[in-house]
């Protein structure tokens, strides 16, 4: 039996630009019980096509074409109608589970509200069935989260309440629109198989929204592949992952990077280090610290220390990638500025060719500047808008070469702008002009410009999609081959990392639990917490993910201001003190250059 | 040399032939500027005004301060009201004031110093307000902490109290009356730009040059001020009015200008007590203000959006 049924639908803006057809004449149908997959990269109109299902279009957006919920048309219907029905038999949750979430009530109403609505439930009812419905969700100690707010809240625990509100009126069908994007690896595995829980228990039926492969292959039966608003191959989940007819199809697959497979043919494979780069040192990090102080009551304050790098050792060679892998908050972006020197280092020593870079003067770290750089995540945001992208570009040049007169600035990066593939000609254009693949372009060809030694890619890009993505990983790493640069290539995206890095380093809270070359790593990990990160990743391959066994990790992620955080894995040692100073694990070389901290067996 | 341009867009190859040379948002904001009709309309009738007041000796056969005690208070030749008391012949276009000077010229004499006044105390106040504001809110913590409570005290001193110890100590004069009022007017610049500071130094681009390994000082001037751009504008375009009701406020109490030089606001006060009788006395020099003041205000519109590159 169908749940959701569309038969040439179509969702149109208008825009003082013209009309956009955002999506053009789909088709589809969701069975009872069953999980459909929509993949596109963005702008494909995925979003936009759902939006459009349960009436929560833009003002200037309309709908046409027939959409049937168990045969009755949902596309001419008023609001009153259409609120019977959504929220109660369709249910959405949206990406970011801050932002869906009233910050001013407190989670229990919310899901309380919702059962009033639309089930007429009140009291001591109400109050049972809300918790029935987080404890679907695996949340501890339900009836005590009820009384508590969303920002009290983690992220994943933020996103399993949305869960749960959407299936406390018991819906047929669950829309989930990108539900793990803005989470952790652990965190999103947790959130796939809570919802593939739900399927089996409630029988609801799921349509799930993602540009992530991955994750449409752990959870889809069947699975759309959507292109500029219209689906360009329709399938089950076997036939589109193991024979996909599409040539869309094959190209999302094929630059989708995979932890299972780092060198795949047809994409740049990493060049092993050249004899002579691997004894040449660039980068020597030694017991390096960052704390953040933060300030603890009110008129009279405590500062207590953050450690959000506490103690992370590392070397690095000459034209070496390392790695840094780890989830939200545990110190990797921190770790990339302490080591560029744009924040100041609590303790221990960045050795830069043998000169420590604490001890250089303004002057002298000036110049430095031109041997490291950056490239950052949000391409918008790292340039000014206020620049053109050629000013963006020569900005280090001026800074670091200011013996360059006019006409030698332009000519590096006209000669840049070629190399990274943007047009000299756009050298006048600003940021706003391009897309987000063209941007990174820029950031890159601003960080290669002054030929640095080192460039840091903090999360460079994990913001794009994954066919640009595939083509922003190429020019990195034929500029690094060009160059012969040392890079260090932070992301919270393993797989990318895998296929990009010569050695492997995993923080945890601010401290490296792992550290060794990329195979021995993903091969061979023996920390349960790079097992668990490893574990969780999705792999675009269904049958794999269907058999895969996950490791799970203890509990969530502590609190980084007690000092017992960092013996999540060795309680053996720990002290039951919050303010304590506690063990600080070692590093042991468990076979020649693999590091792995000390951790309880099991 | 050919730039190889690569097949990708033939947008950027349509540019190329202007491309070669850099364009900055400066020119580019120009070019812009002179495309909002609102805008270059307001400028060309802000030139004619600024012309009229500047060659005004020539434009009349009459002195600012020639009193004709035969035409006291009368009315234009082509008045037509009731209670007039006597008309003035054609070489009066404005009329007369309540002690027989032409107001036609006095009006004139009154845009120089307003306009002169309103541009260059507000000119002080931007200057001196964006680079405090800037460089408070980019440099952050105990600098800031210093700078703004600073700023804290010099608002906390009574405006009027200020300006008559300025006049008891240095004598009355026009130079003065600009640094009082724009040592007054900054504050609030400053203000604003250190707050706007606050939220741009932690954009990411600011971090992307400080790793490019720009100074402070360039920070500042490349990247913070040509963002703060915004409202700041829309602040000049609010001061300048305030500017021209302080001056007048200050005429008022006999510590601004001094008789028999004049001002708009000066005008307006003494138009204003004689609304009833003679009307035109308030209705010159409040029309050529309030023109003035529209115009400020569409050319700030027009410049807030020629600067945002967005809006192309």
């Amino acid at each position: 039996m169908s749940v959701l049924k569309a038969e040439n639908y179509s969702v149109r803006f208008s825009t003082p630009d013209g009309e956009v057809h955002a999506v053009r004449d789909v088709s589809f149908n969701v069975q009872e019980g069953e999980c459909l997959g929509v993949v596109g990269e963005s702008g494909s109109g995925k979003s936009q096509l759902f939006l459009g299902a349960v009436g929560l279009l833009a003002s200037n957006g309309r709908s046409e074409g027939e959409l049937l919920y168990r045969g009755r048309n949902l596309t001419g219907l008023s609001q009153a109608e259409l609120n019977k029905v959504r929220g109660a038999k369709i249910t959405m949750i949206f990406q970011d589970p801050l932002t869906s979430l009233t910050p001013h009530m407190r989670i229990g109403d919310q899901i309380i509200e919702a059962l009033r609505i639309h089930e007429n439930m009140k009291g001591v009812e109400a109050t049972r069935r809300a918790v029935e419905s987080l404890e679907l969700v695996r949340i501890p100690e339900a009836a005590r989260r009820l009384r508590q707010y969303p920002h009290e809240l983690s992220g994943g625990m933020r996103q399993r309440v949305m869960i749960a509100m959407a299936t406390a009126c018991r819906p047929d069908l669950l829309i989930a629109d990108e539900p793990t994007t803005a989470l952790d690896v652990t965190v999103q595995a947790q959130i796939l198989e809570i919802m593939r829980d739900l399927m089996g228990e409630l029988k609801t039926s799921i349509i799930l929204i993602s540009h992530d492969m991955g994750v449409i292959a752990a959870m889809a039966d069947r699975v759309q592949v959507m292109r500029d608003g219209e689906f360009v191959e329709t399938g089950t989940a076997d036939d589109i992952f193991y024979s996909p007819k599409h040539e869309y199809t094959r190209m999302l697959l094929e630059a989708m990077p995979r932890v299972d497979q780092p060198d795949r043919p047809g994409r740049t494979v990493l060049e092993p280090l050249s004899d002579a780069d691997k004894l040449t040192k660039l980068l020597d990090v030694e017991d390096l610290s960052v704390y953040f102080p933060i300030r603890i009551g009110g008129l009279i304050p405590k500062y207590k220390p953050l450690r959000a790098v506490d103690g992370v050792s590392f070397t690095l060679q000459q034209g070496e990638t390392l790695g840094v892998v780890g989830e939200s908050g545990c110190g990797k972006s921190t770790l990339a500025r302490a080591i560029l020197a744009l924040l100041p280092m609590t303790g221990g020593a960045v050795l830069w060719s043998g000169s420590d870079l604490n001890q250089a003067d303004k002057d002298a770290l000036r110049k430095l500047r031109k041997e490291f750089q950056i490239v950052f995540q949000d391409p918008l945001a790292s340039l000014d808008p206020r620049m053109t992208i050629g000013q963006s570009i020569a900005e280090p040049l001026r800074a670091l070469e200011p013996e360059l007169v006019r006409t030698e600035v332009t000519a590096r990066v006209s000669e840049m702008m070629e190399r990274v593939g943007l047009d000299p000609a756009w050298r006048n254009r600003y940021p706003h002009e391009f897309s987000g693949g063209q941007n990174q372009r820029v950031g890159v060809a601003r960080a290669m410009i002054v030929k640095p030694k080192l460039v840091i890619c903090d999360e460079a890009v994990s913001a794009l999609d994954v066919s640009i993505q595939a083509q922003i990983i190429d020019l990195i790493l034929s500029l690094q081959k060009d160059f012969d640069m040392s890079m260090i290539f932070i992301s919270h995206d393993l797989s990318v990392v895998r296929q990009v890095s010569h050695r492997v380093m995993v923080l945890y809270l601010g401290r490296v639990v792992e550290i060794a070359g990329r195979n021995a790593i993903y091969d061979d990990p023996r920390h349960p917490y790079t097992r668990a990160l490893i574990s969780a990743v999705p792999v675009p391959d269904p049958k794999k993910e269907r058999s895969k066994i996950r490791v799970e990790l203890p509990e969530e992620l502590p609190s980084p201001l007690d000092t017992r955080a960092g013996l999540t894995f060795l309680k053996s040692k720990c002290i039951d003190d919050p303010d304590a100073e506690q063990y600080l694990p070692k590093l042991i070389e468990v076979s020649p250059g693999h590091f792995v901290a000390e951790h309880d067996p099991g | 040399m050919m730039v190889p341009v690569l097949p990708k867009d033939r947008a950027g190859m349509m540019q190329s032939a202007e491309a070669v040379k850099g364009r900055s948002l400066w020119v580019d904001a120009r070019r812009r500027l002179f495309r909002n009709k609102a805008a270059v309309a307001s400028m060309i009738i802000l030139g004619t005004i600024t012309l009229l007041a500047i060659f005004a000796p020539l434009l009349s056969p009459y002195s600012f301060e020639a009193i004709d005690f035969s035409l006291i208070q009368c009315a234009p030749s082509w008045w037509q009201g009731e209670n007039v008391l006597c008309y003035a012949d054609g070489t009066h276009p404005f009329g007369m004031d309540a002690v027989g000077r032409d107001l036609f010229i006095r009006t004139l004499y009154g845009a120089r110093v307003s306009l002169a006044v309103g541009l260059v105390a507000t000119g002080v106040s931007l200057l001196i307000g964006v680079i405090y504001g800037a460089t408070a809110g980019y440099l952050g913590k105990r600098i800031d902490n210093l700078m703004m409570r600073f700023v804290d005290v010099l608002y906390s001193l009574p405006f009027i109290f200020f300006v008559i110890i300025l006049m008891v100590i240095f004598d009355r004069n026009f130079i003065l009356l600009f640094v009082a009022i724009g040592a007054v007017e900054w504050l609030t610049m400053a203000r604003i730009v250190r707050g706007q500071t606050l939220s741009i130094k932690q954009k990411e681009f600011i971090e992307a040059a400080r790793a490019s390994g720009v100074g402070s000082w360039g920070i500042i001037s490349r990247h913070v001020i040509p963002n703060v751009i915004g409202p700041v504008i829309v602040y000049v375009t609010l001061t300048i009015p305030a500017v021209i009701l302080a001056e007048s406020f200050l005429s008022f109490l006999g510590l601004g200008i001094r008789e028999p030089m004049t001002s708009w606001g000066v005008l307006i006060s003494e138009g204003a007590n004689v609304l009833e009788t003679a009307p035109w006395m308030l209705i010159f020099p409040a029309g050529f203000m309030a023109v003035t003041l529209f115009c400020f205000n569409f050319i700030g519109d027009g410049l807030r959006d020629a600067l945002d590159p967005k809006d192309r």
